[in-house]
Parts: C-alpha cells; structure tokens; sequence
C-alpha cells in the first residue's frame, strides 16, 4: 500500500525534518503515529497525502513510484486518498453540504448520484439540520465532523488524519473513531497522527509509529499499543 | 472556448464578487481607448492613402504670360494638348472665378466683388492627373509639352506640397496603432496581475482543490471563466462608451465637407476592424488568464 525506504525531508538549505524513515503500510491496516509536537508528524503525513515530495530516499504508493511520477498523474492518486486536516481547511464561502460533496464533484459523480450519500454522510455526522450552514456559523467539533466527513466520501484507500478529534467531545471523538475504524474494516488503510493515547487504546490490532526529532522510533512495530508481549 | 463552461456547482468553489475588483473597470478604460486609438489610426490611415493616391500623379501648371489674352489662349492650348496626350487622365483649367473665391476667402470677400481681388493678376492653373505609375516619365513628356505650348510655365507636382501633410498624417496613424498595441498590452498586463492576485486570493481553496484531486485543468477553467466574464463585462463597458463618443463625432463630422478633414473616414473594413477589436480582446485575456494561472499551479505540487 505505502511504502517509505531512507526517505528524508528538508525544506530549504535547513537541516532535514525526517530523516532516514522507513516503514511499510498494509492495506486493510490501521495506524497511529504519536510523538511529540514538532517531531515531524505533519510532515510525515504531508508526504503520505502528496502534498511534499520527499528530498530523498523512495516512496511507493499503490505501487507506484511517487517520487519520480510526473505532477499531472498525482491528481488520480489523490482522490484515492483522503485527508482529515488539523485545521480542517474547509472552503469558507461553501456550505457543509458543498464541502462534504467536494471530492465527488472533483472526481465527475453526479448530482443526481451524490446526492444520497451526502445527506447520508450528514446524517451520520448530525449534522443533517445544518447541512446550509456555512464554517463560520459552525462549532469547531461541528467543523471537524464536516471535515473527516469530506475525508471519507469517496470511500478512499487510504485515510490520513491528522488530530482529527482533537476538537470534539469524547462521544463525538468515539463516534468518528468507529467510523475510521468501520472504514478500516471495509479495506481503507487509516493514519491517524495523535497525541491521545486514551484514541489509541481504543483500536484493537491497530499499530503504533512515534516519531521523535525526525525519526521513527518504531519502524519495526516493536512498540505496538498495546505491546505485543502485553496481549 | 474563450469562456469556459463550467458545471454550476463548480461554479460555486469561487465566492460570487462579480464586478466587486477593480479588473472590469481598468478593462473598461483600457478598451475605451483602444477603440477610440484605433479608430483614429483607421482614420488617419485612410486619409493619408486618400490624399497620397490623389496627390501622386496630379500637377498644376501655372501661367504666369503678363499678358491676360496669351495667358487665357496658353492655358486653353495647354488644356486640349494634354487631354490628348495618353499618358494624361484628365485635363481641367481653372476658373478664374473659382481662383478669385479661394483667394477671396483669404481677402475677406468670399463673394468675389472685390476691387482688389479683382486687379490682382491671377495666374492661369491647368489641373493635370496622369495616367497610372510612371510618374518620372510623364513629368518629362509634360514638360515638353509645357515648353511648347506655354513657354515659361511653371509645373508643381502636388505631392510637392501637400506630401509632408499626408506623411505626417500617416505618421499619426501609425502612433495611433502603436498606442493601441500597448494598450493591448496592458490589458494583458491587468489580466495577468488579476489572475495572479485571484491565484494568491484564493490559494487555500485551491491548495484545497488539488489535494482532493481536482487537476490544473478543473482548477484553471473555473479561474479563466471567472476573469474572461470579468473582462468581457469590462470589455463591453468600455465598447459601448467608445462606441457612443464615436458616433458622436461621426455626427459632428458629417458636417465637414472640404478639405483634408473630409478625406478621414472609417469605412467598412475600419468599422468591422472596431467590431473584432472587442471579441478579440476577450479572446486574448481567456488566453493570456489560462496560461498564467497554468504556469502559476504548475509550481505547486
């Protein structure tokens, strides 16, 4: 699915952000990757969404060299691919509606085929009432929940989080957790970058990669939680 | 297509601001004197052909015999021999009368009853226009004439005169041309900087767009179709108050009858040349919006 070999990010003349991270993603297989703030996470994922392109070492997604592939194909890759962002980057002037519908209107679905599981996903999210409203009338939860819901639309491969319930309730957090973790069960590969370890304990078979200075501290899954010999 | 169609709910990625920026109105100004720059060097070009095709292969003779009754007989002689000859197209004497009221205009007696226009001694003019190219050759074979039929006349070739005129007006024209490739330009520049300052405006939707898969191209049509509606509202602005000042001085013009200022004229090809002006310079901003804002997202990854 991912595979990273000696891969290493700089941005500009800087010492390099990543250095030497090596890891194999399998399909169907659920992740979190923890550490602590400016360990590189974000950049991690930037690379993992193709949104960054590595200073060095390999990437292969879908078993396809990324490094090296021309930027006109990357939009196919993409919408295999979904995001949940920190700061869920919702487009400000579309309502929750449009901002979910996003990816499959980029990917050419139908309004007539769309239709149903946008208000299905809104439905799901609770947000069904609000489905008009634009981000700036809603809560910062209400705004995460349109945001992973943007994210899991179109069913992606794999699923990228980053902090995704760091703005929502505990119920709320459970709540889009079993539905990354239904997702998984439907083959969609899912990273999720926490600080939350309470989140991680809550997945069971899901692998643990930390991220210290750069480096992956775990790039073996010596350090599953919980931990292999604990089970 | 200059204006791309786009699914209306596409539509919707780029806030609805329609007319709010500056870009339809500097368009407007822009194209304004477009037009009326390329009008005026439409202008000016047909009059200066207009007068360059009237003035190269016309003369007149002037005969200057102090006696009144040889002068009248030299410049009637003149006349039936270089009608003639086949190298002249047309052969005309003057009036005296028709003297007398050009010169009466500078006199302050346009009527011509004046005494002292009257004792003025007035030369014989004989207007000669040749026949096709060859104007060295037939400006030989009218002096032979000349010499043979009134001694001592003077020829004055009109280009003489009235050339510099007609290359200054051509010179006008061809500033005027000058002025609307720059102007041309800068509607280009403000499209280009419209399209960039859209790019930056909106470069977390599109950051946004691309990361879900949205091509250069899906991004670049919704870019250029907003920017080429903008600019054609500009664009038709613009037209519509050129178009307005022109027909105003076309109206106003209509009443100038004589001299080199009756000689300036639009024409069918001059209109149908203002007419593309304006659907071309749509054409060229979808152009010039679509590679910009193509080069600019190539950049991003």
């Amino acid at each position: 699915m991912v595979e990273f070999d000696g891969v290493g990010l700089r941005y500009g003349p800087d010492a390099e952000v990543l250095c030497d991270i090596s890891f194999n993603l399998q399909p169907g297989s659920f992740y979190f990757l923890t550490g602590p703030s400016g360990a590189g996470k974000t950049s991690l994922l930037k690379m993992l969404y193709l949104a960054q392109r590595p200073s060095r070492g390999i990437v292969r997604l879908f078993g396809e060299d990324l490094v090296n592939m021309p930027r006109q194909r990357l939009p196919g890759f993409r919408r295999r691919i979904g995001v949940v962002f920190q700061d869920f980057r919702l487009i400000p002037h579309l309502s929750a509606r449009d901002n979910i519908a996003l990816p499959l209107r980029i990917a050419g679905v139908s309004e007539e085929d769309l239709s149903g599981p946008v208000g299905e996903m809104l439905s799901w999210i609770g947000l069904g009432d609000r489905a008009d409203a634009r981000p700036a009338t809603l809560s910062g939860g209400e705004q995460q929940r349109v945001a992973i819901a943007r994210a899991v639309i179109a069913r992606p491969q794999l699923l990228v989080a980053d902090e995704p319930t760091g703005n929502v309730d505990p119920e709320m957090a459970m709540r889009l957790l079993g539905l990354f973790e239904a997702l998984n069960r439907l083959g969609t590969t899912v990273v999720v970058a926490t600080h939350d370890i309470h989140l991680i304990s809550r997945i069971e078979n899901a692998q643990m990669m930390r991220l210290e200075k750069g480096r992956l501290a775990d790039p073996t899954g010596a350090l599953r939680y919980p931990p292999a010999n604990r089970a | 297509m200059i204006i791309p169609r786009v699914p209306i709910q596409h539509r919707r990625l780029l806030p609805d601001r329609r007319l709010s920026g500056p870009t339809p109105w500097v368009i407007a100004i822009l194209m304004m004197l477009t037009l009326l720059a390329a009008a005026a060097g439409v202008g000016l070009a047909r009059s200066a052909n207009a007068i360059g095709s009237a003035i190269a292969g016309r003369v007149t003779v002037q005969i200057v015999t102090p006696n009144p009754v040889t002068r009248a007989e030299q410049a009637a002689a003149l006349r039936r021999a270089a009608a003639a000859q086949p190298f002249v197209l047309s052969a005309r004497a003057v009036d005296r009368e028709e003297l007398q009221a050009t010169l009466g205009q500078w006199f302050g007696s346009a009527d011509g009853d004046d005494p002292v226009l009257n004792s003025l001694p007035l030369p014989a003019l004989v207007d000669i226009d040749f026949v096709g190219e060859n104007r060295s050759r037939h400006m030989e074979q009218l002096r032979a004439l000349v010499a043979a039929e009134a001694p001592g006349a003077r020829i004055i070739p009109h280009a003489e005169w009235l050339g510099p005129v007609a290359q200054l007006i051509a010179s006008l024209a061809w500033i005027a041309g000058g002025l609307v490739l720059l102007m041309t330009l800068a509607s280009a520049a403000v499209v280009i900087m419209t399209a960039r300052a859209a790019l930056g405006t909106h470069f977390a939707t599109i950051e946004m767009l691309h990361l879900i898969g949205a091509t250069d191209r899906q991004i670049t049509r919704l870019f250029q179709r907003r920017i080429a509606i903008d600019t054609a509202y500009g664009i038709a602005l613009g037209s519509v108050v050129a178009a307005a000042i022109l027909l105003l001085i076309g109206w106003q013009w209509a009443g100038i009858t004589s001299g080199l200022a009756a000689t300036a004229s639009l024409g069918p090809t001059g209109w149908a040349l203002l007419l593309a002006l304006p659907l071309l310079a749509i054409a060229l901003a979808a152009l010039t919006a679509r590679q910009t804002l193509l080069a600019a997202l190539k950049k991003i990854l």
